[in-house]
Parts: structure tokens; C-alpha cells; sequence
């Protein structure tokens, strides 16, 4: 089995991707999602909310597992994507899409270089 | 200690299964998704490898003594080809597990099924007590020679028979037969795990493969009968309101009688089982808490182990099975709260993850067909 991962992302080890573009938007892999199977329920935080790099932002809860959320950088929640409360299936869907999480204000630069490249990631998922 | 593992897991890691550990055994947890296994069992029908649960066979003429003071029913009830549930408490009437027991089609040989991972600790109760009583039976713990597969749904009984020499739509509900399905000599019961109709099929280990490939093939309205995990087989049970040996009762950690857990219909006092005494008392004296089902009325999943609260705060109880229910895409519960609580309708709250949730009580089963 291979699974969707997006050159423009960087990664986590706990399977948080983050792309920058302006903000950096952020959300689980296509990995996580298969792991996890039928999402069910997601918690975000709320716009304005600030987060260290490796600290908790939200929960994902499938039918049969629930799942921690760590912020790949630093930084102030400047959106969260609503569509995920009526529709979470959204993250299995299109975990790099439709499915994304939130976005973040970059605050430095430096800690998307501390985070995995895309063949660094697919190395720790093979 | 390595892992025991169904005839069939190469065969189910072919067809792209994952796999997760229940009891001792590695099994299939998802084949395509809980979510389209669970809805296919309600819709057509769906296929469980449930070889995890064990067979233990009792025959010889203390059989029925040796069966009736180890089980809470009473198998003296029980004609050839008919099952019953029943419950094996300790000598305070406490459930070690529970079981279906089956009086084989020859009405000589009880078969019957403790949970995955008991069977040995089972079997062993059954000699011991054989001979602490001197009672003239044959014991045998056949668990690694049977496959056990369950085929559930609206469609399922329709879908043995067009592989079966006889037909089966007359089986009646807890009751089992002898009949060929795709070739294959099988134990037939109309039995199962879900709430669904459906049949369990016992067979030799060594022709799993074979009845297992012929089912997945057979067509019903254009749709295939789909493979199903351990997963579905968690929602399903939960939403029919079933208990789990081990999470929804465990001897050790969460000891429960068979009137707690409201299965008192598996109890027959006319019986001398070990047990009976302690529950003969609880029966005049009323239980204090009882197993009750419950849903969330706020986002958020109820799991093994969450605290339930009452409206002033107090802890009355403890979530013992929950989850998203499938079919009424609502969050549903079940554990065990004092009587006073246990009437539809009474709010209470789950704690999750530290947030409170209002929940409401409700009368199990969470959904029949």
C-alpha cells in the first residue's frame, strides 16, 4: 500500500503536515487518516489561539481510536476549516485538500527546516 | 508469547486486511473501512473470521451434570440442535465469561464457545471441577481444529443456502444443523454477534479456505458479501447492545453477576451452578447498579473507561463499551450505574477528555433491524 504525499508539505513524525503559502495551512497525512480509518469528530481550537511547535491543538476521533494534534510550528491560528464539524469524513477523504485542519501565522522560518522533508517522511512511513 | 493466529491470515492479509491483537490471537480489524463493513452487515450481509473464539466439547453421561454446574441455563432444556446463551460465574456468581452452548444434531455432545483467549483457563474449570465431582465426561478443547465464521445481514441466510445441499431459511434462531456449505461439512447455526439475522458456520481448520473464498464470491442483488473485521463486529454488537467479555465484564478488574449486566434470562436457579447461591440472594435483594445503555447529546465519542457523571457532578459510573454508532450516526454508550439512574430518559454526562457531555439514557439494544 502507498500513500499520498505532497512535495510542497513539510512533516511531523506524528503525521501533521504543513504547507506554507502565506499562512501555513496544516492537517494529518493520508497515512494518519488511513490509520485511524472513519473520522468521526474532530476538536480545533479557535481563531487567535496560539500554539508552540509540538504542543497540542486538537483532537481526531475515528470510530475506533482517538488521536492527539501537534502544531508543526509556532504560531497564532489565523483560520480553521468549519466544514470538518459536519463533515469529518472530509479528512479521509482529502487529507491534503478538502480535509485540511488550520492555518497558522508563521512566526519563524527556522522550524519548517527543523521538520521532515516529504522523502524523509516517506522513508519513516515505508 | 507469540500470537495465535486464524487459519486464514495470509489469505486475509492477501485481500489487504489490518490487523490488531484481541485476546491472545491476531485478527482482521478493518478489511475496507469499519464504516462499510458495519453498513453492509445492516444492508445485505457481511463475513466475520471469528476463529478467535474458542470451542470446547463435553460429552459422555455426566455431560449435562458437568455443563449445568458450570453454566448459569439450564441444558437439560436443550433438545438436539438447539443453542442457548448462558453466563460461567465463580462462586460468587461472578461472570468469568459467557458462552453459547450448543447441543450438537447426535444430542449427545455439548459444544460451546468461550471468548477469544479463555478457552484454555476454560477448559481447564471444566476438568477440574469434572473431577473434584467424579462425573463421567470426556472434555476437549478443540479450538485449533475449528474455523468459526459468522455470516450476518439481511441477506445472509440466503447467501449460505445458495451454497448449501439443504436448505436453511427454516433453521430457526438458536438452533443448529449439520450441512454442507460450498462441499464442506459445517456445523450451521442461526446464531450470531450483531443484531442482525444470520448464521456462524463451525468447521475444520483445514477447509476454511474453501467456504471462506465460496461465500466472498457468491452474488446477492449484484453485491458481493463483504469481509468484515473485529472492528465492525465492535460497532455492531455495541448498537444490538451486547456485552464483550473482558470490557464489558472482566473477573478481575470489573466483576459483574449476570443480573447487573442484565442478561438474567441466561439464568435458570433451578440449576445447582457454581454461583447460584450468591445469585439466588441477589435476586431477592435487587441489584444496585445495572448495565444500561446510554447516548451523547453533545458532540464527542464515549470510550472504555470514561467517568460518568451525574447532574451534580458526582461520579456514578464508568463507560464500559462506546462509539460513533454507524447506522444512527449518533454517539452511543453502555456501562454499568445505580438503578436510580437507570431509567430512560435520565440525564447524566460523560467526561471526555476533561469536558462534560450530557448523555440520556436509553433502553438497549440501540438499534434492531
Amino acid at each position: 500500500m502507498s500513500f499520498d504525499i505532497h512535495d510542497d508539505c513539510r512533516y511531523r513524525e506524528t503525521h501533521e503536515w504543513a504547507r506554507p503559502n502565506g499562512a501555513v495551512r496544516v492537517g494529518i497525512t493520508d497515512f494518519a487518516q488511513d490509520e485511524l480509518g472513519d473520522v468521526v469528530f474532530v476538536e480545533l481550537p479557535n481563531v487567535g489561539d496560539e500554539f508552540a511547535a509540538g504542543e497540542e491543538f486538537g483532537v481526531v476521533e475515528s470510530i475506533k481510536a482517538v488521536s492527539d494534534l501537534y502544531a508543526p510550528i509556532s504560531g497564532e491560528v489565523t483560520a480553521v476549516n468549519d466544514r470538518l464539524a459536519d463533515e469529518p469524513e472530509l479528512v479521509n477523504e482529502d487529507p491534503f485538500g478538502d480535509g485540511w485542519m488550520l492555518e497558522l501565522d508563521l512566526a519563524d522560518e527556522g522550524e519548517l527546516e527543523d521538520l521532515l522533508s516529504p522523502d524523509a517522511y516517506r522513508d519513516q512511513t515505508e | 508469547m507469540a500470537l495465535r493466529t486464524p487459519p486464514l491470515r495470509e489469505l486475509h492479509a492477501e485481500r489487504g486486511a489490518k490487523f490488531t491483537e484481541f485476546g491472545g490471537w491476531d485478527m482482521p480489524v478493518e478489511f475496507d473501512g469499519i464504516r462499510v463493513e458495519h453498513e453492509a452487515v445492516r444492508s445485505s450481509a457481511g463475513l466475520f473470521d471469528v476463529s478467535h473464539m474458542g470451542e470446547i466439547e463435553v460429552s459422555g453421561p455426566g455431560a449435562t451434570a458437568l455443563m449445568n454446574r458450570l453454566t448459569t441455563n439450564d441444558v437439560a432444556a436443550l433438545s438436539a440442535g438447539d443453542a442457548q446463551y448462558a453466563a460461567i460465574t465463580n462462586e460468587s456468581g461472578e461472570m468469568i465469561d459467557d458462552t453459547v452452548v450448543y447441543l450438537l444434531p447426535d444430542g449427545e455432545t455439548y459444544l460451546f464457545v468461550p471468548n477469544a483467549g479463555g478457552d484454555d483457563a476454560v477448559f481447564d474449570r471444566w476438568t477440574e471441577h469434572r473431577d473434584e465431582w467424579g462425573l463421567d465426561a470426556v472434555v476437549e478443547n478443540a479450538t485449533d481444529e475449528y474455523a468459526m465464521f459468522a455470516l450476518q445481514g439481511p441477506d445472509a441466510v440466503e447467501t449460505a443456502t445458495a451454497l448449501s445441499d439443504a436448505p436453511l431459511a427454516d433453521l430457526n434462531r438458536f438452533t443448529v444443523r449439520e450441512a454442507s456449505v460450498a462441499g464442506v461439512d459445517c456445523l450451521v447455526a442461526r446464531t450470531g454477534y450483531t443484531g442482525e439475522d444470520g448464521v456462524e458456520l463451525l468447521l475444520s481448520a483445514t477447509d476454511a479456505k474453501a467456504v471462506w473464498e465460496a461465500i466472498c464470491d457468491v452474488e446477492q442483488a449484484g453485491a458481493e458479501v463483504q469481509p468484515c473485521g473485529l472492528g465492525a463486529r465492535d460497532t455492531l454488537r455495541i448498537e444490538a447492545g451486547f456485552l464483550l467479555s473482558g470490557q464489558d465484564f472482566d473477573v478481575d478488574s470489573n466483576p459483574r453477576t449476570p443480573f447487573e449486566a442484565d442478561i438474567g434470562f441466561a439464568v435458570d436457579l433451578d440449576t445447582e451452578f457454581v454461583g447460584r447461591d450468591a445469585l439466588a440472594a441477589q435476586r431477592e435483594a435487587g441489584v444496585e447498579e445495572r448495565f444500561t445503555g446510554f447516548r451523547l447529546t453533545e458532540r464527542g465519542v464515549p470510550r472504555h473507561g470514561y467517568d460518568i457523571v451525574n447532574t451534580e457532578n458526582r461520579v456514578v459510573g464508568e463507560v464500559t463499551s462506546g462509539t460513533m454508532s454507524p447506522t444512527l450516526d449518533e454517539p452511543i454508550g453502555m456501562g454499568y450505574i445505580p438503578v436510580e439512574y437507570a431509567g430512560p430518559g435520565t440525564n447524566l454526562r460523560v467526561v471526555v477528555r476533561g469536558n462534560q457531555k450530557n448523555a440520556r439514557v436509553q433502553t438497549l439494544p440501540f438499534y434492531e433491524p
